[in-house]
């Protein structure tokens, strides 16, 4: 794809560029300080290790929390499986029940499929046509036997916003393992482990402008939480994850987690105006258009929108030189079902399959908002007016 | 700072053709699972990388799994594949040994050397399927394993023979391994590609239960979005080592260089077997590994005892132990790895550093006696 062509790309929920800040960051790890942070012999393993605890600090700070309690992984599906099948592993026998709400991450449905045939029982929650969850639906489902509660923070699809001070707070009260997946919310929404009473949380670096291939997962020390390692090993990260960690990502990730900590208030404000304009814009020039998911409780940059009539499958192709938006989330993206968020939220396969979502990010230019607005409009009147003829013929 | 890394069994510079990747890499923003344009322009670079590991491993590119590295490969591997019992080697890395704590464990004789009767009366003895995981070449002693024989005794007994050449990949051709494993697992930045990506290659035919379940990237046999900028890295280097695989040469005689200037007065340990060309392991006697690479630190020379993972833990090298050396040596033994890089000039600094200590410390114990 060259470069003057390039479409404007609103889909940070997907992925999102790496700040070039981050990247000055990473650069003198990928080569003159290339050390093993875990060789403890020499400076060259000095040097990587004194980067990786900074990062850790500056993670741990994103969210509040002790730098002993953030384990570096390898993202936030590695860190959700860690979480949900580590716990699973290590109360297997003594707790029998999980509870999730059924829009959750692929990740997450698949790890307590796991804990399932591990023999745990799993409350599946529905969520009100908002897209949120009722706290005391959380509160009715816990039993004696309940070993983990699991509420995405912010949702990877329709961006809504999840009542987790709220859920945390039932948890602790009920001695229940609270564990959030943050992956969406980092760098969105404030995040503070302590208000959420949060016992695991997952985060992802390349959500939030830091590179691909690094995460991590908090796990909180008081009141201390159990949990059986993904992966054994050399026993780095406190036993907690074996593998070398790649410095570079990680000190990416670091960089990139300050910058959050820093510019969140600033950036939520400047995203959210252009996610105003842009549903404001597709409002005023297209009819017959849906908003999927609650409006209050959501993050700045995240729409998703229905355009009656339409299949969105069709949408995106016509609008792939302009736009670079998604059907739903980036791993299934390829998949032809409708999403499983959607009809979750109650619309029909039909009106699932006319949602799109599009998400404005750090990069976004004001004047890309219009190119959007005019692009999405555009297709969408042309591809109404051909299904139009073709009904009619 | 530190002039002179002979520490390449830890970890490798990361190699110009994997940097110029993984910058061109650096300017996709997408996620490869995304249909649109950024997202095809990042799954390009996911799939070429592929192709290269595939091309070094001698397999087609589908049978290649990314991972976030060798110990996630191993783990993968080790907890994934469906057995009735656990076979590996007493040498193994610490991601295969205590991924299955409870596995039965291969001797090896005075070389490091598996010990394949050993192995043959274990196969004999187990019902039902086995895996079987040993290592093409010890990360500690570079010591060679006879993957050949032992596969053979794994297709007789209907065993899986998973090969650790996490260490080997770049060093000697990948190809004489996949020849005779059912799985192998590889590490990038063992081969001057980056840290934070590695793979698993797999016969077809071969089933595992993945570690990390999710969006059903890799053929749903490795969850989460590709770490394209890794990747990248990894597919150069991987392309690297097809070129470059044999040039071990040079390193041989510059690691046969320090064992004869120290034969009088140092124990190499895995010598007399088939060892990787940049490995030596080398016991000075009466003097803890802990000090030395002190020593060696403060002249600038970056050297490990054991391996990197373990290198905080104040524990004798297991491996060396499995070998029969007594717990006081093993505690004084040294891993040195050299590299492509390495020159004559960092092999006689180091010689003559060794020198210098061991008069020192023998002074010393003198003086005290």
């Amino acid at each position: 794809m060259s470069q003057k062509t390039r479409p404007v790309y609103l889909d940070y929920q997907a992925t999102t560029p790496v700040d070039p800040r981050v990247m000055d960051v990473m650069t003198p790890f990928f080569t003159e300080a290339f050390g093993n942070p875990h060789s403890t012999s020499h400076s060259y393993g000095w040097e990587a290790r004194d980067a990786v605890e900074e990062a850790r600090q500056q993670v741990a700070k994103m969210i509040n929390a002790d730098p002993r309690e953030v384990v570096f992984t390898s993202g936030a599906t590695e860190s959700n499986n860690m979480a949900i099948k580590g716990v699973a592993r290590f109360f297997e026998g003594r707790k029998s029940h999980m509870i999730a709400p059924v829009t959750e991450h692929k990740c997450v449905l698949e790890s307590l499929k796991y804990a399932q045939k591990l023999g745990y029982e799993i409350t599946w929650l529905s969520v009100a046509s908002n897209g949120l969850i009722d706290p005391d639906d959380i509160r009715n489902a816990i039993r004696d036997d309940t070993a983990l509660v699991s509420v995405m923070h912010v949702n990877n699809e329709i961006g809504v916003v999840q009542p987790v001070n709220q859920i945390g707070a039932i948890c602790r009260e009920k001695g229940v393992y609270f564990h959030t997946d943050a992956a969406q919310a980092a760098g969105k929404t404030a995040i503070d482990v302590q208000d959420m009473n949060v016992d695991l949380m997952s985060l992802s670096a390349h959500k939030m402008y830091g590179p691909m291939g690094i995460g991590a997962l908090y796990v909180r020390r008081k009141p201390r939480v159990r949990l059986e390692p993904l992966m054994d090993g050399g026993g780095q990260e406190r036993t907690m994850r074996s593998g070398t960690l790649p410095a570079p990502l990680v000190a990416g990730f670091g960089m990139a987690a300050k910058l959050v900590t820093e510019e969140r208030d600033t950036e939520t404000t400047r995203v959210r105006d252009l996610r105003d304009r842009l549903l404001k814009g597709l409002q005023q020039r297209v009819p017959d258009l849906y908003v999927n998911g609650d409006m209050e409780h959501r993050i700045a940059g995240n729409l998703n929108i229905g355009f009656k009539g339409i299949d969105s499958e069709t949408l995106m192709d016509a609008l792939k030189e302009r736009v670079a938006i998604s059907s739903g989330s980036a791993c299934t993206s390829a998949a032809v079902e409708p999403s499983y968020v959607l009809r979750a939220l109650g619309l029909s396969d039909e009106d699932a399959h006319a949602s799109v979502r599009l998400c404005v990010g750090r990069m976004t230019a004001p004047e890309e908002i219009e190119v959007v607005i005019d692009a999405i409009s555009d297709a969408v009147r042309t591809l109404r007016a051909d299904g139009a003829r073709a009904s009619v013929a | 700072m530190t002039a002179c890394y002979l520490d390449h069994n830890a970890t490798t510079p990361l190699g110009l053709p994997a940097r110029e990747a993984m910058a061109r890499a650096m300017e996709v923003t997408g996620n490869a699972s995304s249909v649109h344009g950024f997202g095809r322009d990042a799954r390009k670079i996911v799939e070429d990388a592929r192709a290269k590991i595939a091309e070094l491993a001698g397999i087609a590119p589908a049978n290649v799994i990314f991972t976030s590295g060798g110990s996630e490969a191993n783990n993968a591997i080790l907890r994934g594949v469906n057995s009735d019992s656990v076979i590996t080697s007493a040498v193994e890395h610490a991601s295969v040994l205590d991924a299955h704590p409870d596995a039965l464990r291969i001797p090896v004789d005075t070389d490091g050397v598996v010990d394949v009767n050993a192995l043959s009366t274990m196969l004999s003895k187990t019902d039902g399927r086995a895996l079987v995981s040993v290592m093409a070449a010890n990360n500690e002693t570079g010591v060679v394993q006879p993957i050949a024989g032992i596969s053979k005794l794994c297709k007789d007994a209907g065993a899986v023979l998973h090969v650790d050449a996490i260490q080997w990949a770049g060093k000697r051709p990948l190809f004489e391994i996949t020849a005779y494993a059912d799985v192998l697992t590889l590490s990038a930045h063992k081969f001057n590609g980056p840290s934070g990506v590695g793979a698993i290659v797999v016969k077809d035919g071969v089933a595992f239960e993945p570690l990390i379940r999710g969006g059903g990237q890799e053929r749903r046999r490795r969850a989460g979005t590709e770490n394209i900028i890794g990747i990248a890295g990894f597919g150069a280097a991987a392309e690297a080592a097809i070129n470059g695989v044999r040039d071990f040469s040079k390193i041989a005689q510059l690691r046969d260089r320090i064992e004869n200037e120290l034969s009088n007065d140092a124990k190499f340990y895995g010598s007399n077997s088939d060892r990787l060309a940049n490995t030596t392991n080398i016991g000075m006697p009466g003097v803890s590994a802990e000090t030395q690479v002190m020593a060696f630190d403060l002249a600038g020379i970056a050297v490990s005892a054991g391996s990197a993972c373990s290198s905080g833990k104040v524990e004798p090298s297991h491996v060396l132990m499995a070998m029969g050396v007594s717990k006081q040596e093993a505690a004084e033994a040294v891993r040195v790895s050299l590299g492509p890089s390495t020159s004559v000039d960092e092999v006689e600094k180091f010689i003559e550093t060794w020198r210098g200590l061991r008069l020192r410390t023998r002074k010393d114990a003198e003086a005290a006696a």
